[in-house]
């Protein structure tokens, strides 16, 4: 706990405390990992109970979940470009990056919500079929996350404009970046094992 | 870990078009290319584990720090805990007599 | 007056026209109004704040966390109790049908939620960061909201059979029994949700102790040199991480089934209910070992202690718990072959759950092997351990048996089952925090319990506990069901039941001997003793009892396994000399784990009784908990020289010797 600081280091990782904080972080990402298994093994467990109603291929719309797709992938890209110029020490540069992240990621919110509201005007809700609760509470936990990851970012943006760079603001950065590489893992895995194979099935 | 002194970010820009190309490319084998089920799903299934490694390796630096190996076992770990609850679940629920 | 707006039934809200639930409704409301009016007459509530509530030394919060198990404990026996009393003779009617439900689904909850786990991570508290020689665990606030969350949904949980109506589809809660078709009130909400709740705090635990653990050891300690209940808290603490969250999905999923429609463990529409068994048991099983893990740990530190002897094969010790953690992700089958899945399904889980069987045979030879030309101390504390080995092996082998996909297509659903899991869990948990708790309670108060009346306790309880739990296993061959509120006197379970019966009576005695010794021992036991009465072997002792608020003045330096003996032997690192007294930096108190404690309560209250939109507005008090938490930037404050130098010198004398004596 004590303001030990190594500046040789990044200045992310130059306290003990912050050293701490991002090992926390990766277990807790442990965590996350068993937390969207398990709701991977629900959906694989479900996938095929439509109970008479719609089906993967009569709901899916492949031309928005490519652009859902590509622009959570860019985003995880300019989220690793933010970090990189926090390591320059480049604030400016840090805060325009993660600006940009987080407009691709309500780009993607966006989308997501309006797949959402196309679903239920073809009559597919939660509550409709097995398949279609297993495939909402999927999608739309990770659409949570990707919310959750927004509103936390803006507070650090604030923190960073307000303070600056110093060891906890670029930790906290540094933890967000973590977050939000890690939702892009998890939404590799719905597009895959979700999208992709509900087309070819 | 080191503080970067390059001026250009290479290794993501890398990483960004090789996740870009992964991408498509399991998007074109699965809607495109007329295979059979099975090993559509063995080739996007590979090509989602490689994408997502490397995520975990050139932007999330997994490895790097004083506490990197701790890093691997504990993702190491869970991914364990994962597969067996996905291909667990799966596979006691649909086999056998549960099948029909 | 009609508050139809938010769809408000106040007249469903209490629970009315049952005897004993006005009973417990007028005491609940003395006893609050008896605490209420005594804290305030007393002038108490700035030094509950101050003290208790906004704490974040590891050594309250665990203390804490000990309070609220016995009084779990208490809550969970009675309910035992009830049930006792209700089989005691065929055709009773102490308890219908129904209540019986209500009542063992409480008991299971309680026993194994709010009982067992919280005794276990407040010992843990207490003593982890000791035992590593560190001055508090990594995150000392998230540590305070863990233990905030468990308390808001052990209350939310207790409560529910006084206000709404409570849970009764079994511990497990199985579909579609559990689901809305079924189970239509709100009673089965008040499951979902007060677990959710807790377990959210639990899953923090889990991540703190893994970083405390592996960042904040002492110089000189390496991974091997850990003592044994460190290593078993590290290991609990990852099965934590990997065994919460299918939890916490799973009762997530519970929940969107009974408020929200979903079809995962419906009957219709494509849902599976023996999906819900499924992640209930990938998490369940794992969550025995949870609490069993570090209950070994306390086992070899006393036996350790006491045979005064280093702990026997500690490479193969760490080597078992490891198996054990691994093993534990793959067998959660064993609690559902009667699904009938299939026969390679079932081998497969018999095989691997027979195999937990080795490391758990290692650990066992380890132990006797420390204790063999040992020269044992026979206090309470080794007393329980001793117990523990032939107790536990009953439920272990018992366990074998049941592991046979086969054969438990006739124990399962049995009484046998209830005894073999009694006979693992009382022995392996419930001994272990009461030979923990004499153990280290001089630790954490500076006087001991009193020996004796420990002495009484044990026997009774002991004693009780196998009349009780012994009669069930044979009960459950004859073909006697679990959760079956009575049977008939031509059956012939009567003699058994009545002889389990006077056991749970032994056994309560047992209990009331225990909570008497804290009297008395409060009241009359010698405050004057040594700060390592049992001339112990780890690190927890080398410092003072009651422990100072920042553990350690100087922090020590280890040389060996057992570093507390080793400076001992050695005369090495005892003293503290002036020069060596730096400031120390402490986290500071903070109100927000409380205050969030309350917004979960509340939030989680509003669910339960299904009225969303207070539940939708009530949300905002725990994002605004977290925003203010985000620009907290508090680091905490320093403890100045003068004061450590005048802490240190009420118990030791500067470059004196530690007197080692039992009182
Ligand atoms: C203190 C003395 C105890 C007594 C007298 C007692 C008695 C009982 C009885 C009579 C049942 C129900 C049997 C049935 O009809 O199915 C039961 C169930 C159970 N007990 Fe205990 N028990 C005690 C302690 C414990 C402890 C310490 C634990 C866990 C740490 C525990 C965990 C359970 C569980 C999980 C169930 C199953 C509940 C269910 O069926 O949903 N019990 N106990
Ligand atoms: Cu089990």
């Amino acid at each position: 706990m004590s303001a030990n600081v190594n500046t040789s280091l990044p200045l992310e990782y130059q306290t003990e405390q912050s050293r701490m904080n991002i090992l926390g972080f990766w277990i807790f990402l442990g965590a996350e990992i068993v937390l969207f298994a398990t709701l991977f093994s629900v959906y694989g467990v479900l996938y095929k109970n439509y109970a008479g109603g719609p089906t993967h291929q009569d709901i899916f719309m492949m031309k928005e979940v490519m652009i859902q797709t590509v622009l959570l992938l860019t985003s995880s890209f300019t989220m690793g470009v933010a970090i990189w110029e926090m390591r320059r020490n480049n604030k400016k540069g840090l805060i325009g990056w993660f600006i940009l992240t987080l407009l691709l990621g309500a780009g993607f919110l966006f989308m997501e919500i309006n797949e959402f509201i196309h679903y239920i005007h073809e009559g597919a809700t939660m509550q409709t079929s097995a398949f279609l609760s297993s495939l909402f509470v999927l999608l739309g936990t990770h659409g949570a996350h990707v919310t959750f990851g927004i509103f936390w970012a803006t507070m650090v943006i604030i923190q960073i404009a307000k303070r600056g760079l110093t060891p906890v603001t670029a930790r906290k950065t540094f933890i967000i970046g973590l977050y939000w590489h890690f939702l892009d893992v998890v939404w590799i895995f719905i597009f895959t094992f979700v999208y992709l194979k509900g087309m070819v099935l | 870990m080191e503080k970067s002194t390059e001026r250009f970010p290479l290794t993501h820009v890398f990483g960004f078009v090789l996740s870009l190309v992964l991408t498509f490319v399991a998007a074109w084998v699965a809607l495109e290319m007329n295979l059979s089920f099975t090993i559509v799903m063995w080739i996007i299934g590979t090509l989602a584990v490689i994408q997502a490694g490397l995520q975990l390796f050139m932007f999330m630096h997994m490895t790097e720090g004083e506490d990197g190996k701790v890093n691997i076992i504990n993702i190491a770990f869970m991914v364990f805990c994962a597969v067996v609850i996905v291909v667990g679940s799966i596979w006691v629920l649909t086999s056998g007599h549960a099948a029909h | 007056m009609e508050v139809t707006i938010v769809g408000i039934k106040w007249d469903e809200i209490l629970i009315t026209g049952d005897p004993i639930i006005l009973g417990s409704q007028i005491a609940i409301l003395l006893t609050s109004l008896g605490i209420i009016g005594g804290l305030t007459y007393l002038k108490k509530w700035k030094w509950l704040w101050r003290e208790w509530i906004t704490t974040v030394d590891h050594k309250r919060i665990g203390i804490m966390y000990i309070v609220a198990a016995v009084l779990m404990f208490f809550r969970g026996g009675m309910d035992g109790l009830m049930m006792k009393a209700q089989t005691a003779r065929p055709e009773m009617s102490i308890l219908d049908s129904q209540h019986y439900n209500e009542v063992f689904t409480a008991h299971g909850v309680i026993m194994i939620l709010f009982m067992a786990m919280p005794f276990l991570i407040g010992l843990m508290n207490v003593v982890i960061p000791l035992q590593i020689g560190a001055r508090d665990v990594a995150f000392p606030q998230l540590n305070a909201l863990s233990f905030w969350l468990f308390f808001s949904g052990a209350m939310l949980f207790n409560i529910a059979f006084v206000v709404g109506g409570a849970p009764d589809a079994g511990w497990t809660s199985y579909f579609p029994l559990a689901g809305k078709e079924f189970s239509p009130g709100i009673g089965n909400n008040y499951y979902a949700i007060s677990l959710q709740i807790a377990g959210l705090g639990t899953l923090m635990t889990g991540i703190n102790f893994i970083v405390t653990i592996l960042k904040m050891r002492t110089k000189g300690m390496t991974l091997m040199r850990m003592p044994m209940f460190t290593w078993t808290t590290l290991i609990t603490s990852v099965i934590i991480v990997a065994a919460f969250p299918i939890f916490t999905v799973a009762l997530a999923l519970m929940t969107f089934d009974r408020l929200y429609g979903t079809h995962f463990f419906t009957v219709a529409a494509g849902g599976s209910d023996m999906l819900w068994a499924n992640l209930f048991w990938l998490w369940g099983h794992p969550e025995v070992y949870i609490v069993i893990l570090p209950a070994f740990g306390m086992f070899s530190e006393i036996i350790s202690t006491f045979s005064r002897k280093q702990l026997y094969g500690y490479k193969s010790m760490v080597v078992s718990i490891v198996a054990i953690a691994v093993l534990s992700m793959l067998v959660w089958v064993h609690h559902f072959y009667t699904m009938g899945s299939g026969a390679l399904v079932n081998s497969f889980f018999s095989i691997t759950t027979m195999m937990i069987a080795v490391p758990t045979g290692v650990k066992m030879f380890n132990w006797l092997f420390t204790m063999r030309k040992g020269r044992i101390k026979m206090t309470t504390a080794m007393l329980w351990s001793l117990a523990f080995v032939p107790n536990f092996v009953i439920g272990g082998v018992t366990g074998v048996m049941l592991a046979m996909g086969a054969a438990d297509y006739q124990y399962h659903n049995t009484l046998f089952l209830v005894a073999h899991f009694h006979y693992v869990l009382i022995p392996g948990v419930v001994f272990a925090v009461f030979a923990g708790l004499y153990y280290w309670w001089p630790k954490m108060f500076g006087f001991m319990l009193n020996e004796k009346l420990g002495k009484w306790h044990f026997w009774l309880f002991v004693i009780g506990f196998n009349v009780t739990f012994m009669p069930m296993f044979f009960l459950g061959l004859n073909g006697a069901v679990r959760r079956a509120y009575t049977y008939s006197a031509e059956s012939g379970f009567a003699p058994l039941f009545m002889l389990s019966a006077v056991g749970s009576v032994i056994l309560a005695a047992g209990f009331a001997v225990f909570c008497y010794n804290i009297y008395w021992s409060i009241r009359y036991a010698d405050r004057n003793i040594s700060s390592d009465p049992w001339d112990a072997r780890t690190l927890e002792w080398a410092t003072s009892s009651p422990v100072q608020h920042y553990n350690f003045a100087k922090l020590p330096e280890v040389k060996s396994l057992d570093a507390f003996w080793y400076m001992k032997k050695n005369n090495e690192g005892i003293t503290l000399k002036d020069e060596e007294i730096e400031e120390i930096h402490m986290p500071s108190n903070s109100g927000l784990p409380f205050l969030m404690c309350v917004a979960f309560g509340i939030v989680g209250f509003f669910l339960i009784f299904e009225w969303h939109l207070l539940a939708a507005v009530s949300t905002v008090l725990i994002i605004a908990g977290l925003i203010y938490r985000s620009f907290d930037y508090n680091d905490g404050y320093h403890i100045h020289k003068d004061e450590i130098r005048k802490t240190e010198s009420t118990w030791k004398k500067m470059e004196g010797k530690v007197n080692n004596h039992v009182s």
